[in-house]
């Protein structure tokens, strides 16, 4: 018996359509099926946050949800935030301040950080330590994050360093 | 180099500059290739049916309805998967006395852990297969497990393996001067007992393998996600009966390590063994709930520690009581003896104390493994030590800071032979507390926290000296008989468009291990960085080599760079003479170019000799036979170890009515010799603050007398997350090794040595009003209202 479920959706601004198993988790469809493997699973069970990806412009935990119910959205990766330039200057900011070490958490942590600065320009800090809480990192310690994220923060504002 | 010039002041160096890792942006881009990422044609995916419980007999397996299943290509179990793969035993000859029992990739009739894997299922998805594991009928019969530690070390304790005898895989006991007299004779004793919960490393990529098999010719490839490739090679061919040269380890990304992948993880082999079974690749990748019951596990020790000190602050002796759970088997190659070894070498390393009495226990029992995992020994010597030393300074009514500076080995005094026979070459502890002192504006912060105490505000200054084992010789290994390389090399090659391919043993996890050999190649041929290219974890192609462990990546990796880097140069520079028509020490490369010596005047681009080196060598001289490729190797053989130093110091604030602990800031002063790449040293010292920070106040493997793991889950295991960590001052004294021209020490683990000591000592000393105090981490909320009289 096939039951498998025919979804139509766009992925960094490609239309796809595909039969998927109503199980299968949005972040698995993504790497298995369509071989973006830069959505990386760390838990599975919604709290590590390195699966985290943009569904019709919210953040969400690719391992939240299943595919099925991405049918007729619009998915966005960190492919298609790298190549349409929206975290170009994160990526460079993570990249100057050493902010990644393994990788493994670094594209869900742009996302969510590029999210944190579309809600809020102004973000001290303590804001982007709290709102980066909901995605693990091993390797850093964040203190290198919060710097590369407060740096963009300010690059974008208009704000001079050392201005807090 | 010519003319008393050193690699680091040459013109264009890198050493000492902060530049970007070369391999950043791609993980940056999402364009990282960790194993998971990788597919092949006809590859097949495992799941393996893990024992619920702690302690099993396996009756009997039915794996006909499981075969059955849809996908499924095959079942193995234990015993047929035995007479592929033999099993290993993890015991080192220089641990005299250790011993552990067989260990085969799946469990033949016994389970001696919860998360044991008893059962494999192989099938054409990972779903597929892990739809067949509740088809597998298991008949188990229930065996009592041994959890409790001094339980399994007691005299007549049911033995977990009876052939053994007892539940003891090693013991170590060290008597050094004169402690009992000198105990018997102190002015002032001060003792504790400090107990150090289980934790894990929780890397964000879980363990993962694919292996591929192609008979024809009997070549296993294997892709993981390893620390330690060469390693790994000779464990693979040595068990599944293969050549060692028909293995290859192929690394790529590897998503955090901190030594959780450095070691024999028998659904690895397992894995491995099904690819040559089946003729075909098989890939497993732990879930998060295997990571947690198969990663290894590490420290669970408790310690009866004790101090001996005059009333004129003088520490005469210390003396400790160690003992640590391991499971149900010593961990293979490196074993489960090694934590426990290290806590009897370092515990009062920074002091000048003469006396020292130490015991370790290693015993068996019913949980998961435990083994080295980042600083290993170290977060739990330095916690009794410093835990102590806070201790005596306070029955003394002396600061803290002060008796540590009378007690601290002299700068001065090296190189220093400790109590337990280590070699310390040149340690900074007095430059150190300085430096930090002054960082943290220590007299500033006593006096904040006596205004705030006033106000019912209490906060605690921890302060924590530590010394770190780095660059270890083979006594850290080889010597015990494990196949483990202590010596690495780097391979490099100019290219005809004059850049330069290095390929080196040591490995990259994140750390920058690329960007430092980068960096020490350019600066010590002479070409911009952006011209070297690193190859690193494939034994096919790097030189033989130990991979990344003990913080011997920069140590070792660095200078086996360095010394590559001279002799390629050396080579360049003789067929730039004879082109030039000069002497080759008239000569020198610099960014990419030759030029004279003297005035820095270019006179031809490397690519320019290059070129006529690789496709016009007719126009050189006949017997001038150009050598671009060189190997050259490094083993530092002047000790057992190069040991580095530091101190970290904690201002946190304890809410009295909750038992919350909220970090408010956080220094290490280290002294990691030479800095190659001084911002990837400081993330090294931030990243292993935050692990020893988890260890000191969150992170616990929590069993329960049934030997069953309660937390086995990312939500009720807890990590720090970026909201309760605080920023991390880092600051360097620089004291170079001599036992190597580059003069780098290892700096991986200094974060993580320290933190947990530093942290405890600040929470007992915003708890002294109050009388009361920790010992055990993690120090929870609830232990300290339970210190508190309130829980």
């Amino acid at each position: 018996m096939d039951a498998t479920v025919e979804i139509t959706l766009t992925v960094n601004g490609e239309r796809i359509s595909r039969r998927v198993e109503p199980r299968q988790h949005l972040a698995d469809f993504l790497r298995v099926e369509l071989e973006l493997t830069g959505t990386h699973v760390g838990c599975e069970h919604g709290v590590c946050g390195a699966c985290t990806i943009r569904v019709d412009g919210q953040i969400v935990r690719g391992c939240l949800m299943f595919a099925v119910q991405a049918d007729g959205a619009r998915v966005e990766t960190i492919e298609g935030l790298t190549d349409s330039g929206e975290v170009a200057d994160l990526q460079k900011s993570f990249v100057e301040r050493n902010a990644l070490q393994c990788g493994y958490c670094t594209p869900a942590m742009l996302i969510t950080a590029a999210e944190l600065l579309k809600r809020n320009p102004h973000a001290t800090r303590a804001q982007i330590r709290d709102f980066l809480s909901g995605n693990y990192c091993r390797c850093t310690g964040y203190h290198a994050i919060v710097d590369a994220v407060e740096t963009v923060a300010r690059a974008r504002t208009g704000r001079r360093d050392g201005a807090s | 180099m010519k003319s008393g010039m050193s690699a680091f002041d040459r013109p264009n160096s890198y050493i000492g500059r902060t530049v970007p890792r070369p391999n950043a942006r791609r993980l940056a881009e999402g364009r990282g290739q960790y194993v998971d990422d990788i597919k092949l044609p006809r590859l097949a995916h495992v799941a393996f049916l893990r024992s619920p419980y702690a302690h099993a007999r396996i009756m009997a397996i039915d794996t006909a309805a499981a075969a059955q299943s849809p996908g499924v290509i095959r079942v193995v179990t234990g015993p047929e998967m035995a007479g592929v793969c033999t099993p290993w035993v993890g015991v080192l000859s220089h641990l005299k006395g250790m011993k552990s029992a067989p260990q085969h990739p799946i469990a033949v009739d016994r389970a001696c852990w919860q998360g044991e894997a008893v059962c494999a299922v192989v099938a054409h998805t990972r779903a597929q297969a892990e739809d067949a594991l509740p088809l597998l009928r298991i008949e188990w019969e229930e065996l009592p497990p041994v959890t409790d530690a001094a339980a399994a070390a007691t005299p007549g304790c049911q033995v977990i393996h009876p052939s053994l005898g007892d539940n003891i895989a090693f013991q170590r006991e060290l008597s050094v001067g004169e402690p009992e007299s000198v105990f018997a004779a102190a002015e002032i004793v001060v003792e504790e007992t400090f107990v150090i919960g289980r934790h894990t490393g929780v890397t964000l990529e879980p363990r993962s393998i694919l292996a591929d098999y192609n008979p024809a010719e009997n070549q296993l490839t294997i892709y993981q996600s390893t620390q330690a490739p060469h390693m790994m090679q000779g464990i693979f061919a040595k068990h599944l009966g293969l050549p060692e040269t028909n293995v290859r380890v192929i690394c790529r990304d590897v998503g955090g390590a901190f030594g959780i992948k450095v070691h024999t993880y028998p659904d690895e082999v397992a894995t491995a063994a099904l690819a040559v079974m089946l003729r075909r690749p098989v890939k497993f990748v732990a879930d998060r709930f295997e990571s947690f019951v198969t990663d290894i596990h590490a420290r669970d020790h408790a310690i009866k520690g004790r101090i001996a000190v005059t009333r004129a602050g003088e520490i005469q002796a210390f003396e400790i009581d160690d003992l640590t759970g391991i499971g149900p088997y010593s961990v293979y190659p490196r074993t489960s003896g090694i934590e426990a070894n290290q806590v009897v070498n370092l515990v009062g390393g920074p002091y000048k104390h003469k006396s020292y009495k130490a015991r370790a226990r290693v015993v068996f029992q019913n949980k998961n493994v435990m083994c080295q995992y980042r600083a290993v020994g170290h977060p739990i010597a330095c916690a009794v030590t410093e835990g102590l030393v806070d201790l005596a300074a306070k029955r003394l009514a002396m600061d803290p800071a002060e008796f540590r500076r009378k007690n601290l080995i002299a700068d001065d005094s090296y190189p220093y032979t400790a109590p337990p026979g280590l070699v310390f070459e040149s340690l900074s502890h007095h430059a150190t507390v300085d430096k930090l002192l002054a960082l943290m504006d220590y007299k500033g912060l006593r006096a904040e926290q006596a205004r705030l105490r006033e106000r019912g505000v209490h906060r605690g200054i921890g302060l924590a000296s530590f010394i770190e084992v780095t660059n270890p010789s083979a006594a850290f290994y080889g010597v015990g008989g494990a196949r483990i390389s202590a010596q690495d090399g780097c391979t490099m090659r100019l290219d005809p468009n004059g850049t330069v391919t290095c390929a080196i043993g040591v490995t990259e996890q994140g750390q920058g291990t690329e960007a430092m050999v980068a960096q020490v190649a350019a600066t010590a041929i002479g070409v911009p960085l952006d011209r070297i290219r690193v190859v690193t974890g494939d034994t096919e192609i790097t030189p033989y080599g130990g991979g990344t462990w003990a913080s011997r990546g920069a140590g070792i990796g660095g200078e086996a760079t360095l010394q590559a880097g001279k002799s390629l140069r050396a080579n360049i520079l003789g067929v730039a003479g004879v082109m030039l028509q000069a002497e080759p020490g008239t000569l020198d490369i610099r960014d990419g170019k030759i030029v004279d010596a003297g005035t820095g005047t270019e006179r031809i681009p490397l690519a320019e000799v290059g070129r006529v080196v690789y496709f016009r060598p007719d126009t050189l001289p006949k017997d001038l036979q150009p050598e671009f490729m060189v190997t050259r190797h490094y083993v530092q053989k002047d000790y057992a170890f190069v040991f580095t130093n530091g101190m970290q110091a904690s201002w946190l604030e304890v809410d009295i009515d909750t038992g919350f602990v909220r970090l408010l800031d956080h220094w290490c002063v280290e002294d990691c010799g030479t800095l190659i790449n001084p911002q990837l040293v400081d993330e090294q010292i931030r990243g292993g603050v935050v692990q020893g920070i988890g260890a000191a106040l969150f992170e616990h493997c929590v069993y329960d007398a049934q030997g069953q793991l309660r937390n086995a889950n990312l939500a009720d295991y807890l990590v720090p997350m970026a909201g309760e960590m605080p920023d991390i001052h880092v600051g360097h004294v620089v004291t170079p090794t001599r036992s190597s021209e580059l003069g780098a020490k290892g700096a991986g683990e200094a974060g993580t040595a320290g933190a947990p000591a530093a942290v405890m000592n600040a929470i007992n000393d915003a708890l002294a009003p109050f009388n009361a105090r920790v010992a055990a981490q993690p120090a929870t909320p609830e232990l300290i209202l339970k210190a508190l009289g309130k829980a």
